[in-house]
């Protein structure tokens, strides 16, 4: 826990003239599990897609590395991404490609590596997440919480250093979240991969999360920061603690 | 550096050094030395390692059952990433790559083809049974839909019908006209060029023009329908999915087709007038006179019912493919192009039969 990986200051975020967020100041430390959370439609997302270049961001600047991804060329950006996965909320694997071909393509894209050896890459990752042996499945032929896990296998494809989760448990039942939960952290202990999630699940916040971020959508910032198990303990505001204990009274907690 | 060495029912391998991509080479331990053994991993002096090496350790004790394999003091991160990588047995998949006989093949496609094709009948009926629903004022289905589509294959459409068949007036009354030079028969080219276009090649340019531009927007729009479970949606909801994407998109071709076909042979008689005054030199009076003294009302009146008929096709092309349209983005593809296809092969198969039926009639 030395130098940060991600440094995000005085960014901000929304679509054209639009600002959802704005003011958002924090760091992001190496080997962490950082829950990015807050009500459904606060810009939670918008911020996520912000950080991974896919949209512009208004004003401010997101340093991953020493290069801020708001000003990097193109180029810089690619260099960016070699380095970090994407997990999208609804997989987004390529329907008319095998999870073998889904999880070689970004392989396939940067390195020179002999196709025996994307080959053993491929089963490997799939194996890393519960799917060995699924290589000629096509995505529509798997449940949605196998796709899910397909596509954190295209994710760590490249072994990257920073791993974005979109609502990672979005449409999966308690066993199959709570799975995926165990899978970010074994994946996150093993390989020290630096790990972002947005989420509004509070089970994945306690279990997986050791730092986040409060997005509040009246004051359009950063309300909270720390632990989400500290908040909960020590909740700096109403909203949080409202959104902890899932609308429990902030008069009336327990003293 | 990785050892290894067999002790009554255990493998033993010791891993020490560098491990990385390279610390493997040479080794080989085959599948058949580790069957029914158990496998002990031992720490003796490992100095750094990396992913590589854990998935070369991966692929060697795939098969063993992670029961059978203990570690002992390895570093952390690697202990950790071989057991999540081997805690899940792999599937077998039971995927045979056996090629079917010829003739089970050949068979196969005919029964799959007679069902297409019962499909498509069955498609027809229950358009007809939307049509008359929507007669008697039962059909579910929005105004706005019809209105939507209605200047979607109207008006927008005005300016590419009328451009191809002005090229095509203008190609007909060139080639008929280099012909009939030959005979100094140049005036008739006015002629071809009204019966052409009224009888037969304004129907075929719009439909075929309307199938490129509607027939396969409906395919797409409705396949992607259902690749987004909307169809299924319209299903539970109980309501028709022919009263309710079909009957609007059809209604608007039927309607919109025969304007369209006016349009083309309007401007198909245009462009051969055209060609004739500006390069034939042939004097515009004479050439309106020779169209109007061909101009029949027969001819014009079938040319119409074949811009309906084509409209009827590509409608109900466009929807059929879009309806039985698969789950993934590769099969809205896939839908669009057999719409347009079919609906082409189709309006040909329905030029000829209304030919023949012509023909039959005297007309």
């Amino acid at each position: 826990m030395t130098e940060p990986i991600i440094r995000v200051k005085n960014l901000d975020i929304g679509y054209g003239d639009k600002t959802v967020m704005s003011h958002l100041t924090f760091d992001v430390q190496k080997g962490d599990i950082f829950i990015i959370m807050g009500g459904s439609g606060c810009g939670k997302s918008t911020l996520l897609r912000t950080m991974i270049g896919l949209i512009p961001a208004q004003t401010g600047s997101i340093f991953i590395g020493d290069t801020d991804i708001v000003t990097a060329s193109e180029k810089q950006k690619i260099e960016i991404m070699k380095n970090s996965g994407v997990l999208y909320q609804s997989g987004a694997l390529f329907s008319s490609m095998s999870l073998a071909e889904n999880v070689a393509l970004p392989i396939q894209q940067y390195t020179n590596f002999s196709a025996a050896k994307i080959r053993d890459i491929v089963a490997f990752k799939l194996a890393l997440v519960g799917l060995a042996g699924f290589e000629d499945y096509y995505p529509y032929e798997i449940s949605g919480g196998m796709q899910k896990r397909a596509g954190l296998a295209r994710a760590l494809a490249l072994d990257p250093q920073i791993v974005y989760f979109d609502e990672p448990s979005a449409g999966l039942d308690p066993i199959s979240s709570k799975n995926l939960d165990d899978l970010i952290l074994q994946i996150n202990k093993s390989l020290g991969t630096t790990i972002i999630v947005v989420t509004h699940e509070l089970p994945s916040i306690f279990a997986i999360g050791k730092n986040s971020i409060f997005l509040d959508s009246t004051l359009k910032t950063i309300s909270a920061k720390g632990n989400p198990r500290q908040l909960l303990q020590n909740p700096p505001n109403k909203k949080v603690y409202e959104f902890l204990t899932r609308g429990d009274s902030y008069e009336k907690r327990a003293q | 550096m990785i050892n290894t060495e067999t002790i009554k029912n255990t493998v033993v391998f010791r891993l020490s050094g560098h491990l990385d991509a390279e610390s493997h080479k040479g080794f080989h331990v085959s599948e058949a030395e580790l069957v029914q053994k158990h496998i002990r991993l031992i720490n003796a002096g490992i100095q750094d390692w990396n992913t590589d090496f854990v998935m070369f350790l991966y692929k060697v004790l795939k098969k063993t059952p992670v029961e059978n394999i203990t570690a002992e003091s390895l570093p952390e991160g690697m202990e950790q990433l071989l057991f999540l990588a081997l805690q899940t047995p792999a599937k077998v998949t039971e995927r045979s790559g056996r090629k079917e006989p010829f003739l089970d093949r050949v068979g196969g496609y005919a029964l799959y083809l007679a069902e297409r094709f019962g499909c498509g009948v069955d498609f027809i009926y229950q358009c007809l049974l939307s049509w008359r629903r929507q007669l008697r004022g039962k059909a579910v289905c929005r105004s706005k839909d019809f209105w939507m589509t209605l200047s979607e294959c109207g008006p927008k459409a005005l300016l590419i019908v009328s451009l191809i068949s002005f090229m095509v007036g203008l190609i007909l009354a060139f080639v008929g006209a280099l012909q009939l030079k030959t005979f100094g028969a140049q005036i008739y080219v006015a002629s071809l060029v009204t019966i052409g276009m009224t009888r037969i090649m304004g129907a075929i340019m719009t439909g075929i023009i309307m199938a490129g531009r509607t027939g396969a927007s409906y395919a797409a729009t409705i396949g992607t329908m259902q690749v987004n479970e909307e169809l299924d949606a319209l299903k539970t909801m109980g309501i028709s999915r022919t009263d309710f994407l079909v009957l609007p998109r059809m209604n608007a071709l039927l309607l919109s087709m025969p304007i369209l076909v006016l349009l083309s042979d309007f401007m198909g008689i245009l462009g051969g007038c055209f060609m004739c005054v500006l390069f034939w030199d042939i004097p515009l009076s004479e050439y309106i006179r020779y169209t109007i003294q061909s101009f029949n009302i027969t001819n014009f009146l079938v040319g119409l019912f074949h811009g309906v008929v084509f409209g009827w096709v590509i409608a109900l092309c466009g929807c059929y493919f879009g309806v039985h349209c698969g789950r993934n983005a590769d099969s809205v593809g896939i839908a669009t192009t057999q719409a347009v296809v079919y609906a082409i092969v189709w309006m040909i198969i329905m030029t000829g039969l209304i030919t023949l039926a012509c023909e039959g009639l005297g007309i």
